[in-house]
């Protein structure tokens, strides 16, 4: 019966996070907690091949692998008070019952603990990533070894040592109080889109299986939308990630080069997507709290409304940078407003926006520096200028597509 | 006179539980100092892979994994502090001076 297979598989997309994290505040043992889900979807796939599938999966599976906790614990003749707290933790939710269809009170909030958890910002970043995506999405050790391009064993070390140091430095399994709560939210935040970066950077063959990353990321941020339906920022990051993903698929050939947004395909965009996204960032908008993920999502929001590259609207993306510059004073927010101006106005100015930040010596090793100044003086016509930046650029690009793309520009401007 | 012993251990050494060290032949002198006496208090720490520390600077609290790096700090004194969970020990930590004088407070959990 494959619809049993894919009802399993279906499940353990939407549930996994939510079992496990259930099992871990019940249980306080993230270890067995992440055992017992493993062992209740082994048994759903027995169990409901022969008694047909559940109404409600989600409770179905939380009720086995609670179940299946208070087995081991028994065994392991645990305290008899700590069995009666398990008992009485997951009573809350109530039995097993085919029947019921109410709202899951409580366990959402499950969720929500174990993102905060994760992605607590006394755990090394590389750690939140990894123990987000093996905890909350489900995803296995090697599957991420695989998308952080290093060994397995490297990666099951790094999970072992944050679960380890939850556990020994007493970082709390909570959502935070409310004055730690807007700091936090940007960290949670921030481990997803980095997540979703780390894919959308993966642009050679090799590294293919990093783009399932884009998916998980955009997974992720459906999922804190729903939790966290009244934080614009929260809406702003998944209309952001939609934005992005929609134009993913052209931003390489079919030879894997790199192609500019200018050169994109725009017919070959994901409109749905799209939309979707700018549908959101509207409901963000909205709220009249803005913040750095939502105007970001606005910029994105002006290049997949421009049917061609010259329709685009650099005026308001400029001005739109100006804002993200107040929340995030960075050079490279400076630097993307400077090709903005570039765009919008003159090269030229875009060029003195350009030399300021050259000046500051902030982003001296940046290639994109280097690379922003060659493409405005390309544009401007000053094509032996242009190719000394390129030159500057190569030297200091590691990525193989962009060190190819830079090569490419420098050739033009050497033979123009 | 007190003084304070400060014991450093080699990174990615064994590591020896408390339960363990008492029973270890060697720290048979150092308990004996202890139940004389001349050793009033102290701890084994959790090993700096389970630290955090905390930095303040302007209105934001930073926090990194792992034990104070900067080579220009030096350890200028010690607290015992006895809180719910980290999220308390760090805000306790971030009260202190010594965390937004251009210094660190390295929050090491107690190995009890």
């Amino acid at each position: 019966m494959p619809d049993v297979e894919e009802a399993v598989a279906a499940a353990f997309r939407e549930e996994w996070g939510q079992v496990v994290a259930t099992l871990i505040r019940v249980t306080g043992d993230w270890d067995l907690a992440e055992e017992c889900a493993q062992d209740a979807f082994a048994q759903a796939l027995d169990r409901w091949r022969r008694d047909g599938i559940p109404r409600r999966p989600g409770a179905w599976l939380t009720t086995t692998a609670r179940n299946r906790a208070l087995d081991v614990l028994r065994r392991e003749a645990v305290g008899a008070a700590k069995l009666r707290e398990v008992a009485v933790l997951g009573r809350d939710e109530g039995p097993y019952d085919p029947e019921y269809d109410g709202e899951d009170s409580g366990v959402e909030d499950d969720r929500l603990r174990l993102v905060f958890t994760c992605c607590h910002p006394a755990l090394p970043i590389e750690a939140r990533v990894a123990l987000t995506l093996r905890t909350l999405a489900g995803l296995t050790t090697p599957e991420i070894a695989r998308a952080f391009l290093v060994p397995e064993a490297t990666m099951a070390q790094r999970l072992v040592r944050a679960k380890k140091k939850i556990r020994n430095a007493g970082i709390p399994y909570r959502v935070p109080p409310a004055h730690l709560l807007p700091e936090r939210t940007t960290g949670v935040l921030g481990v997803v889109y980095l997540l979703f970066n780390e894919g959308y950077a993966a642009s050679s063959g090799a590294e293919l299986v990093r783009t399932n990353l884009c998916a998980e990321a955009i997974r992720l941020a459906r999922v804190l939308a729903r939790l966290m339906p009244d934080e614009p920022e929260v809406l702003g990051l998944l209309a952001l990630l939609l934005l992005h993903d929609a134009r993913r698929g052209t931003r390489v050939d079919a030879a894997g080069e790199l192609v500019t947004l200018e050169d994109q395909d725009r017919t070959a965009w994901d409109r749905a997507e799209a939309d979707e996204g700018a549908a959101l960032l509207e409901t963000a908008l909205r709220r009249g709290r803005p913040g750095p993920y939502q105007i970001q999502a606005a910029i994105a929001a002006c290049h997949t409304t421009a049917t061609t590259a010259e329709e685009t609207d650099w005026a308001d993306i400029a001005g739109l940078y100006g804002e993200l510059e107040r929340f995030v004073p960075s050079a490279v927010v400076r630097l993307n407003r400077a090709v903005a101006v570039g765009m919008a106005q003159h090269p030229d100015a875009g060029l003195e926006l350009v030399a300021e930040l050259e000046r500051s010596g902030e982003l001296a090793d940046y290639h994109l520096l280097s690379a922003t100044r060659a493409d405005l003086l390309r544009r401007s016509g000053r094509t032996a200028e242009a190719a000394v930046a390129y030159e500057r650029a190569l030297e200091l690009v590691e990525n193989a597509a962009e060190r190819r793309f830079l090569e490419r520009r420098l050739a033009e401007c050497r033979s123009a | 006179m007190k003084y304070v012993l400060l014991f450093c251990s080699p990174a990615g050494g064994e590591e020896q539980s408390p339960a363990e060290h008492a029973d270890d032949p060697r720290f048979a002198a150092y308990f004996e100092e202890v139940r004389a006496g001349r050793v009033t208090g102290g701890a084994r720490l959790r090993p700096a892979t389970d630290a955090t520390t905390v930095r303040v600077r302007g209105d934001e609290v930073l926090l990194s994994d792992g034990p104070f790096a900067e080579t220009k700090e030096y350890l200028a004194g010690i607290a015992f502090i006895d809180v719910a969970d980290l999220d308390e020990a760090i805000a306790l930590a971030a009260r202190h001076p010594a965390a937004s004088d251009g210094g660190s407070v390295e929050v090491r959990p107690v190995w009890e």
